[in-house]
């Protein structure tokens, strides 16, 4: 299993990914929005998304949580 | 001159609106958000008022509870600092209908001007030099790729409601235009709730110039020489200077004069900026208006010996300029830079708390900021947390005192960008006068922009 947290304060602004979803190291998941910039978050691993933890809109802290994968 | 005036911003700007009215004796509003209880901007001014929660649409762009405080606590004037709702014509509409200076232009050309198709059409009218391009909205991705192909390529495709970078982009094909016209126009919708895009010829190896000018109320314009402001990150400034190296006397004396033409057109007041794309020719192309006072306005200030707030101030009041084109002053070199809260490798934010900060001093130097050790960095607003700027007899000893001052700019805690500037300020290209706005891409090493 493995998650991918937040590397830096932010808003989630767009969730690229779903539930169930076969995803490849690299790949863009989560999009945060900070100090006016568009900081995308990739999957350190390959995986398929086992739970998605935040929502869009949300206010996340580093080392935050993002979603799992397995 | 007003007695009281609420300045409707954050931060350095804020902070520097305020130490102006200080020095003129007028009472100043701040507001802050729940972030920025802290700031320097809420300790100078005379009284400070919470406005709302961190996010900016729950604070600073709160249109009804910035004019019910203005109501409240008397204040004649709003200074709207830049950013925020300093381009926003509804809100300066609604300082009209209350009866509340807006320490800018009328609504109407704030309007004008924050359009990228509409602004780039009425400069065509007033005869200023545009790139070419189209002046009204594509259809869609087809007239995108027929246009383009008219034009020629390389081309730069831009989001009407775009800025700071947000929604342009260099095509250098067909293939290209089509991925980044679907794309883009998508982001526009979502980011700005207006899909309209449009494109124009892409100039090589352009300088960004723009030229500072100041209108009064009685039909009085003066041009207040330029700003070289090409090196950029991200499409945002980071290092700005006055004069440019690249102008010869003509091209500046015809820059100025076109400026003011423009600003003549439309009925500009208050200060404002006209900014050019500058080919290796030196043929100049209007590129946008600034209704506002600019992050950069202080090197104009140090080669001037003007005080930009105090004129808009002056000038918002009712009063003449006390001065014509030929008393202008252009004295010695200036240079800006701005101190971003970010990575100096991938340019990516670095929010957190300032654990220590020692601002350089000196009689060449001049500090903007309104963060304090100890004060923590959120990741609400722009990464911009203070501006440098120092002064020289000539381009040689501004770049030597810059380097020297940020030499001692201590700052701790959060990453920033300094380590970048110096690998600038020190490059031989800079030194040379180089300066593209690719000169970033171009010339650093080991910058790793994640696209």
């Amino acid at each position: 299993m493995n998650q991918i947290v937040a590397t830096m304060a932010g808003n989630v602004w767009k969730i690229v990914v779903s539930v169930g979803e076969k995803i490849e190291e690299g790949q863009d998941v989560v999009i945060l929005e900070s100090m006016k910039m568009e900081i995308p978050i990739a999957a350190e691993a390959s995986g398929v998304v086992k739970e998605i933890h935040v929502q869009e809109g949300d206010f996340v802290n580093e080392g935050d949580i993002l979603l799992e994968l397995e | 001159m007003f007695k009281k005036v609420l300045v409707a911003n954050r931060g350095e700007i804020a902070a520097r609106v305020i130490r102006t009215c200080r020095r003129l004796g007028i009472q100043t509003v701040a507001i802050y958000s729940e972030a920025d209880a802290a700031s320097l901007h809420v300790k100078w001014a005379d009284e400070a008022y919470l406005i709302g929660k961190p996010r900016v649409s729950e604070s600073y762009l709160n249109i009804e509870k910035i004019i019910e405080i203005a109501k409240t606590t008397k204040a004649e004037a709003i200074h709207p600092g830049y950013g925020l709702l300093s381009e926003n014509p509804a809100f300066a509409r609604r300082c009209e209908e209350e009866g509340i200076v807006f320490i800018g232009p009328n609504a109407d050309v704030i309007a004008k001007m924050g359009s990228k198709i509409e602004s780039r059409k009425t400069m065509a009218e007033a005869g200023v030099p545009i790139v070419p391009g189209i002046s009204f909205p594509l259809q869609n991705v087809e007239e995108a790729m027929s246009t383009a192909a008219t034009i020629g390529y390389p081309i730069m495709l831009k989001a009407s409601a775009g800025g700071g970078g947000i929604g342009m982009q260099i095509v250098h094909n067909e293939e290209e235009l089509r991925k980044a016209f679907e794309g883009n126009q998508k982001r526009a919708t979502s980011f700005f709730g207006d899909g309209a895009m449009y494109l124009e010829k892409y100039i090589q190896n352009p300088r960004h110039i723009e030229v500072q000018l100041l209108a009064d109320r009685h039909g009085n314009y003066v041009y207040l020489w330029e700003r070289e402001c090409s090196i950029q990150r991200r499409h945002q400034k980071v290092i700005e200077e006055a004069p440019s190296l690249f102008l010869d006397e003509q091209t500046r004396k015809k820059m100025g004069e076109t400026a003011i033409q423009a600003a003549k057109y439309i009925g500009y007041t208050n200060a404002g900026t006209i900014e050019f794309l500058v080919d290796e020719q030196k043929n100049f192309y209007f590129l946008e208006m600034n209704t506002r006072l600019q992050v950069e306005h202080p090197v104009t200030e140090e080669i001037t010996g003007l005080d930009l707030v105090e004129e808009q101030l002056r000038v918002a009041a009712g009063e003449k300029l006390g001065y014509s084109q030929e008393h202008i002053q252009r004295r010695g070199h200036a240079i800006e830079v701005r101190i971003y809260a970010e990575d100096p490798k991938t340019f990516f934010p670095s929010p957190g708390a300032i654990t220590a900060f020692q601002l350089p001093e000196g009689e060449h130097i001049r500090n903007e900021t309104a963060v304090q050790s100890g004060m923590v960095v959120t990741p609400f607003y722009d990464p911009m947390i203070a501006k440098l700027i120092v002064k020289g007899e000539n381009r040689k000893e501004a770049i030597d005192r810059m380097l020297q001052a940020l030499d001692s700019y201590q700052i701790e805690g959060i990453k920033t960008n300094i380590p970048m500037l110096k690998e600038v300020l020190t490059h031989p290209a800079f030194q040379a006068g180089h300066t593209t706005t690719d000169f970033v891409n171009r010339h650093l090493s080991n910058i790793s922009i994640k696209k």
